[in-house]
This record gives C-alpha cells, sequence and structure tokens, in this order.
C-alpha cells in the first residue's frame, strides 16, 4: 500500500462508492472504511459474522480471501488472483450477504463449521436423515433462532451437515435441492 | 467392438482384453482428503455397512459393494467422490506440491481437478479450465461439494489459453487429460464406439496436440505437464507426445505407478516415434480390472 491509497481513503468520506458489477469477482475490503463498492460486507465483517454467531475463531480464515460476484453472494478463496476478476467461479460459495439475516451456504458449512462451537445443533441418525433429504422436523432448541449448523456424529466425530433454519420450534432444513440424498 | 481389431497386434491377451472390455465396471470412489482422512472414511463406510476394497495401487481409492454409491453418508459429507480407479492415475503421476500454480486444462466435471486440489492439501492454485459451459456447472457443483477452495474456474479454449487475468504468468504443472475418442471407457458407456471413425479419431488428434502444447508453453521451465487420454489409439496418445516433442522445449519422463501396464509404442501404422515415449503407460481393461487409460510425464526443458 503506498500513499495513494492513503489520499484515496481520507476522501472516501466524500467519494461516490461504485455499484457492484455482478458479473465479475471483487475481494472483499479490509474494512467499512476501505470501502469502494456499494453495500460490499468488508472482511472484518465476515469474520465477525463468523466468529459472533457460531464462535469460529477469526484466524480460521486467515490463508484465505473474500470475493463477491452477484448481489451479495460471498466466495472464500485460498489461490492467488487479482481484483477485480472475470472468471467463472473462485473457491467455493460461502455466505449470502445484502439482506437482514446472513446464511452460510451448506457446502461451506461441511468444509469448515467443524471449526463452529456456537449455535450448532446435534441431530441422531433418523433426524440427520430427515434433514439430508430436505425435510422440515419438530425439535426442541434451547439456543438462538435462526440459521444454525446443523450436525450429527460419523465416525466418532461431530460432522457437519448443513445449514438449518430454527424457528418456532421447527428445524428447517436449508439443503439445497441438488444436494439433497434419500440415505 | 470391430474397431479394436487394429490393436490386436499391439495388446498381448487380445482375448483378455476383449473379454475385460465386455464386463461392467464395479463402483470406485476417491477419498477427498480435503474433508476426510482416509480412515475417518473407511470407518464411516463400515458404520454405514457398506463393504469396500482399498486399491493396492493407491489408498484413497475405494471400490464400493453397492449399487448406489452417491446414496451415502460419505457422498453427502464429501469425504467420497465417484471416480472410475484410472481417472485417478493422472493427477498421481502430476504429483502436485502445496502451493503449486497448476493447471488443469480440460477440467470437467471436475473429479482430477479436486484431486489435485486435495493431493496440495488444498494450499496453492488450482486453475480448472473447460471449454465447454454446459460442463463447467457440473465441475463447480463438484469442486464445491468437495469443499476445494484453491480452484479457480474459467471457461475458454485452452488451445489459445491466456494467463493474463492472474497474478503469475507461468504455471509449475499442467494436466492435459484431453477430450478424446473415449475408447476406455467401454465398459462404463457401451455405445462409447458408436461414433468411431478414422476422421472423429485425426480431428480430435488435431485439438488435442494443440491443447499439449498450449500446455507446455504455459508451464515453466523445469515444470511438468502430463498428457492422458481414456482411449487406445496411437494417433490419440504416442503420435501426440512425438508432435510436442518435435515442436516445443520437451522431454518424456519416466514415472513410478504401482499398476499393471504396458509400455507407450515404438511405432504404429507406419509411424516410428521417439524411444523416450515408451516411458508412458498403456493401461488395458484386463490388466488390473479398470477401464482404459493412456498417461504420459514431460518435463519442459526450456
Amino acid at each position: 500500500m503506498g500513499d495513494d491509497t492513503t489520499d484515496e481513503r481520507a476522501d472516501d468520506a466524500e467519494r461516490e462508492l461504485e455499484q457492484n458489477v455482478g458479473q465479475r469477482f471483487g475481494r472483499l475490503p479490509e474494512t467499512a472504511a476501505d470501502r469502494t463498492v456499494e453495500g460490499r460486507a468488508s472482511r472484518e465483517e465476515v469474520l465477525e459474522f463468523f466468529a459472533d454467531r457460531f464462535a469460529v475463531p477469526r484466524e480460521t480464515f486467515d490463508d484465505y480471501t473474500f470475493w463477491e460476484k452477484g448481489a451479495g453472494k460471498l466466495w472464500i478463496y485460498r489461490g492467488e488472483a487479482s481484483t477485480p476478476l472475470e472468471i467463472e467461479a473462485i473457491g467455493m460459495t460461502c455466505l449470502r450477504t445484502r439482506q437482514e439475516h446472513w446464511k452460510p451456504t451448506t457446502d461451506f458449512v461441511q468444509r469448515f463449521g467443524h471449526h463452529a462451537s456456537e449455535c450448532v445443533i446435534d441431530l441422531e441418525r433418523e433426524q440427520a436423515r430427515r434433514f439430508a433429504a430436505g425435510e422440515d422436523q419438530e425439535l426442541a432448541w434451547e439456543g438462538d433462532w435462526g440459521y444454525l449448523i446443523a450436525a450429527h456424529t460419523v465416525a466418532g466425530e461431530r460432522e457437519p451437515l448443513g445449514v438449518g433454519l430454527y424457528v418456532h420450534g421447527e428445524l428447517r432444513s436449508m439443503v439445497p435441492k441438488g444436494r439433497q440424498r434419500d440415505l | 467392438m470391430e474397431s479394436f481389431e487394429r490393436y490386436r497386434p499391439i495388446i498381448d491377451d487380445f482375448e483378455a482384453f476383449l473379454a475385460a472390455c465386455e464386463r461392467p465396471l464395479g463402483n470406485a470412489v476417491r477419498v477427498n482428503t480435503i474433508k476426510a482422512s482416509v480412515e475417518r472414511t473407511t470407518t464411516a463406510l463400515e458404520e454405514d455397512g457398506v463393504a469396500y476394497d482399498q486399491a493396492d495401487w493407491n489408498p484413497r481409492v475405494l471400490r464400493l459393494e453397492t449399487n448406489s454409491p452417491g446414496s451415502t453418508w460419505t457422498s453427502f459429507h464429501g469425504f467420497t467422490h465417484g471416480q472410475e480407479e484410472v481417472s485417478a492415475v493422472p493427477p498421481v503421476v502430476l504429483d502436485p506440491q502445496p502451493g503449486d500454480r497448476v493447471w488443469d486444462c480440460c477440467a470437467a466435471p471436475g473429479g482430477k481437478a479436486t484431486q489435485l486440489a486435495a493431493l496440495m492439501d488444498d494450499r496453492g492454485t488450482v486453475v480448472a479450465n473447460d471449454s465447454n459451459l454446459g460442463r463447467i456447472s457440473a465441475l463447480r457443483f463438484n469442486a464445491e461439494r468437495l469443499g476445494a477452495t484453491s480452484l479457480a474456474v474459467t471457461n475458454d479454449d485452452a488451445r489459445n489459453y491466456s494467463l493474463q487475468r492472474f497474478l503469475f504468468d507461468e504455471f509449475d504443472r499442467a494436466l492435459v487429460d484431453a477430450p478424446c475418442s473415449c475408447e476406455g471407457t467401454i465398459r462404463k458407456n457401451p455405445d462409447a464406439l458408436d461414433n468411431w471413425s478414422p476422421d472423429h479419431i485425426n480431428s480430435v488428434a488435431g485439438i488435442q496436440k494443440g491443447i499439449l502444447r498450449r500446455a507446455l508453453q504455459a508451464t515453466r521451465e523445469g515444470g511438468t505437464v502430463v498428457y492422458s487420454t481414456c482411449t487406445f489409439a496411437p494417433e490419440e496418445n504416442e503420435a501426440v507426445v512425438q508432435h510436442a516433442l518435435e515442436t516445443e522445449d520437451c522431454r518424456v519422463v519416466d514415472f513410478d505407478l504401482g499398476l499393471e501396464y504396458a509400455p507407450g509404442l515404438a511405432e504404429w501404422d507406419g509411424e516410428t516415434f521417439d524411444s523416450s515415449i515408451e516411458q508412458a503407460a498403456r493401461i488395458y481393461p484386463h490388466h488390473n480390472d479398470t477401464g482404459g487409460f493412456f498417461v504420459a510425464k514431460l518435463e519442459v526443458t526450456a
């Protein structure tokens, strides 16, 4: 980062923010103050979200970068890339932002959910089976409502299944149709 | 399988070869070590009562005794990925290391690209390209299900591929798992030979030569390029490697593989090949009870 960047930051308040371009990847700014694209989440906000909601340690993502493509769809990537970037995909989708309640993706939760220790609901095998099939089910849960990580035990360890929405005593499976399985 | 008759002079125990081609293929999966270790995966399969047999040459390849390998917990969690046993060979021969920049030129539907990422502990950059936009969605689906975060997906013709969009201008390794006449998939697709013709083989060989040349150009000096097909046709195998030797700065190198195979051909149909091409591997269905495959390993010399 050179002096130019510092000057830009100083001007940031007066500057018009760019509009998000849905067809290309843009790397998330470090913090809200570094933001150059309107409405784009910052890396800091993403780390804060995973730490606050799921108690995922911030350092989990030290080797990763976060990107936005489309409106509010965030991607997590571990390779090299420059921003902005017109390409089919980098890494995997991880989080839906630009809405009141941010929602992690099933695939992200399956990949990184083992780092979570809060808002994780442990299911018995039959409940896990229904969850994987995309079914909603009535369940008791003492914690926060909203998006939870559903998990069960595989080979002696907790294994995340995907994202569930918990409201009014019911766990709704958010597993997308293409990922649902009858097990 | 009349079109296989022309291989009678080059395949040992040709009757066993034909008999193997008639037998359907079993279900093989690759353990995706990005998500789970081999030990945890096999324990999970045992919990589910799914019997398996571990391949001698690669502990990450399992032959499952089930008719629905996609309906297991290990598949749902992305611990396993349905992939023909010989399809797991080229990434192992390429041997990518964590932190490498690797190009998979013809990557869809992503079985090998995600295997490359797994071999690199999902650290580094795997550029997974495919010219067919329709197949990119399958590639993306598999990459996400398997949790490969080091993958970048592009949709271009590999023959004139540009690295301009990246922060680097050459790769450490490249895999050219080329589009081909697919003769070696006959056990999986009994209609694989329906469109077989010498013209088709010649036209696809032209594409293969273009892709392999570009892969060699885009790889750094001392870097490795693996060329593979799932076909037996020498026009698409040894002749393509021969063309690369004549037009680019590269040489064929030896590799270890714990599978039975025949060496690359010294000649075919009046054409003589460089003797180094004998270090390539021709894997026939009757050798290891798998599909058919050709693999050659090249080193970029300038």
